[in-house]
């Protein structure tokens, strides 16, 4: 029934559009193509189309992104030995050196060691929030978060630069403040907002039941908070540490200004330090374009990208598994 | 015919509301006390306040005396945490923490320092014989308590409750969401724990209030209208409101 309707319009398109001769309208060959029959049907169509297609431009981008990373990523780690590239000490793009090692042990040392600062920070002011503080108070600690959370991450490192590493230097004796340790602690303080308000929801969504059998076995109240509250909210709290870590990892801006941005290995919390990110961001001026330097950086690109992609996966199979005891 | 628990001219407001009216009432031992009323009528207030679990809502004032076995629960001398491991309490929807069935009973002796293995062990297979669910869960201590139906839940809470020793049980409807089996399985549990425990419950349903108690006091817009033997109640009602409430004229 429905063909021979569409079959029934198509002699009218020419009748309609005389002025394109004998052939059928554009809309009419649209409507015929996609077996629509009036044009709000058309509308629908169009717009279903459009819906779809903005809905595609992010796994697009996401796509493009993997691609090209690893298209301009491979190369130069196969010229260079996945071995040699991945485990080699020494990084010195104008001397063809192009060990990642530093880097990589950087980047981590420093996400552990701001994910081991924020994480409880975090937890605990969430738990305040959520669960302890009166409401006005709660009100104005929140909205700090948020700001704290709006902050440009260049302000951090500038902030950093200018208080944290002369404070860090004097305290230590040090030669230089710029070293792991504040870029540690720039990273805790910007991975808290993301942490505190995952977190906060999370406890926040703890049915009150639960704490209230709590209270009448004779638990207090901070007993229940954490022994009731914040391991009912575990897989909540998995994801802020999961947000933490992505966040921590990636950033360049605000640690390349405090970290001293010396390709050593992270020997230690007052050694000054180039994270994945950073090496990027400070020698992509410097490398000549299509010398092997400059792909190695795509490289330290792609290796950054797979962490990401890696932590995702773990943290995820870590939160169904607890949430399926 | 001691009263272990006893209130004496108990007054609650929730703000402007005259939620308690001078309330005095006995629950003596080793007895099921049902407190019955149409809703509204105060008796999930009543029964809230005599572990202080009023004390969370905010806005909440109260005047008089409950006394557990003679000292005033009130009393600054008088630790919340000790009072409420010592009055249980069973709420109307079951409520087991999302942990694995061991870990729910083990809650309460864990919270007051039992860390002992065995001695744990001991309590978790005491507690869930005590609540009749032993043999339905014996080989799955170790799974989700959210696994269990409504009703298991609803034992797994009372195993809980009993894990810390408590002498009083409140239960507040603990069989008003659960389906009739579950509920006679109930009903048969509280007649089996009267000989340990005493026991209050509310109850909207007059059939479970003659069957499993031995005194009723009936509640109306937050008075105690009458108290007595069960019997007594549903037999030869002192109060004409009483027995509009149990021929079921209002309610």
């Amino acid at each position: 029934m429905q063909e021979e309707n569409v079959m029934a319009e198509l002699p009218h398109a020419p009748g309609q559009g005389e002025q394109s001769g004998d052939r059928p309208s554009a809309l009419a060959r649209f409507k015929a193509r996609f077996g629509l029959r009036t044009t709000r049907e058309v509308v629908e169509f169009l717009v279903h189309a459009l819906f779809f297609l903005c809905g595609f431009v992010a796994v697009a981008c996401v796509l493009f992104i993997s691609v090209y990373l690893v298209v301009s990523g491979v190369p130069a780690i196969a010229q260079i030995g996945v071995a040699d590239f991945l485990f080699g000490a020494t990084w010195n793009g104008s001397q063809g050196q192009f060990g990642i090692l530093p880097f990589v042990l950087t980047s981590l040392a420093g996400t552990a060691g701001a994910i081991l600062i924020g994480v409880p920070i975090g937890v605990l002011t969430a738990l305040f929030l959520a669960k302890v503080a009166p409401a006005r108070v709660a009100a104005v600690i929140r909205s700090a978060v948020s700001l704290l959370a709006g902050i440009p991450s260049v302000v951090y490192g500038l902030v950093g630069m200018m208080v944290l590493v002369p404070a860090i230097q004097r305290a230590f004796g040090l030669a230089s403040g710029a070293c792991l340790l504040a870029a540690i602690v720039v990273l805790a303080i910007m991975i808290l907002p993301s942490i505190i308000n995952v977190a906060e929801t999370a406890l926040r969504a703890v049915p009150k039941e639960y704490e209230e059998a709590s209270l009448a076995l004779g638990a207090t109240h901070i007993e229940t908070i954490f022994r009731v509250s914040l391991p009912a909210a575990r897989s909540g709290v998995a994801t802020a540490v999961v947000l933490g870590v992505g966040r921590a990892i990636g950033e360049a801006m605000a640690i390349i200004m405090v970290s001293g941005n010396v390709s050593n290995l992270p020997g230690s919390l007052f050694t000054s330090v180039r994270f994945l990110t950073t090496a990027i961001a400070s020698e992509m001026n410097y490398a000549p374009v299509g010398s092997l330097w400059r792909d190695a950086l795509f490289s330290i690109g792609l290796v950054l990208f797979l962490f990401i992609m890696l932590i995702n996966v773990i943290l995820n199979v870590f939160i169904k598994n607890r949430k399926g005891d | 015919m001691d009263a272990i628990l006893k209130t004496e001219h108990l007054n609650l407001w929730y703000g402007d509301n005259h939620a308690l009216k001078d309330v005095s009432l006995e629950m003596p031992g080793h007895q099921v006390t049902a407190l019955i009323g149409p809703s509204g009528c105060g008796k999930s207030t009543f029964l809230k306040t005599l572990d202080r679990m009023n004390d969370l809502i905010p806005g909440v004032r109260i005047e008089g005396q409950v006394l557990y076995r003679g000292r005033n629960i009130f009393d600054p001398q008088v630790d919340v945490t000790w009072l409420r491991r010592h009055v249980g309490m069973v709420f109307q929807k079951p409520n087991p923490f999302p942990m694995s069935i061991y870990d729910n009973i083990a809650y309460g002796p864990r919270t007051h320092g039992v860390r002992g293995k065995k001695e744990l062990d001991q309590i978790v297979e005491k507690s869930l014989r005590g609540a009749a669910i032993w043999d339905e869960v014996k080989d799955r201590l170790k799974k989700s308590a959210l696994s269990l139906s409504g009703g298991q839940q609803q034992r797994i809470c009372i195993a809980r409750a009993l894990a810390v020793e408590p002498d009083v049980l409140l239960m507040d409807e603990a069989t008003s969401a659960l389906d009739p089996i579950s509920t006679s399985k109930i009903e048969d549990l509280i007649a089996d724990l009267k000989k340990s425990y005493t026991i209050v419950i509310v109850t909207h349903n007059m059939q479970q209030a003659t069957r499993v108690s031995d005194r009723c006091a009936f509640f109306l817009h937050g008075e105690l209208v009458e108290a007595g033997e069960t019997e007594q109640i549903f037999s030869v009602p002192r109060d004409k409101r009483t027995e509009d409430y149990i021929t079921g004229r209002f309610g």
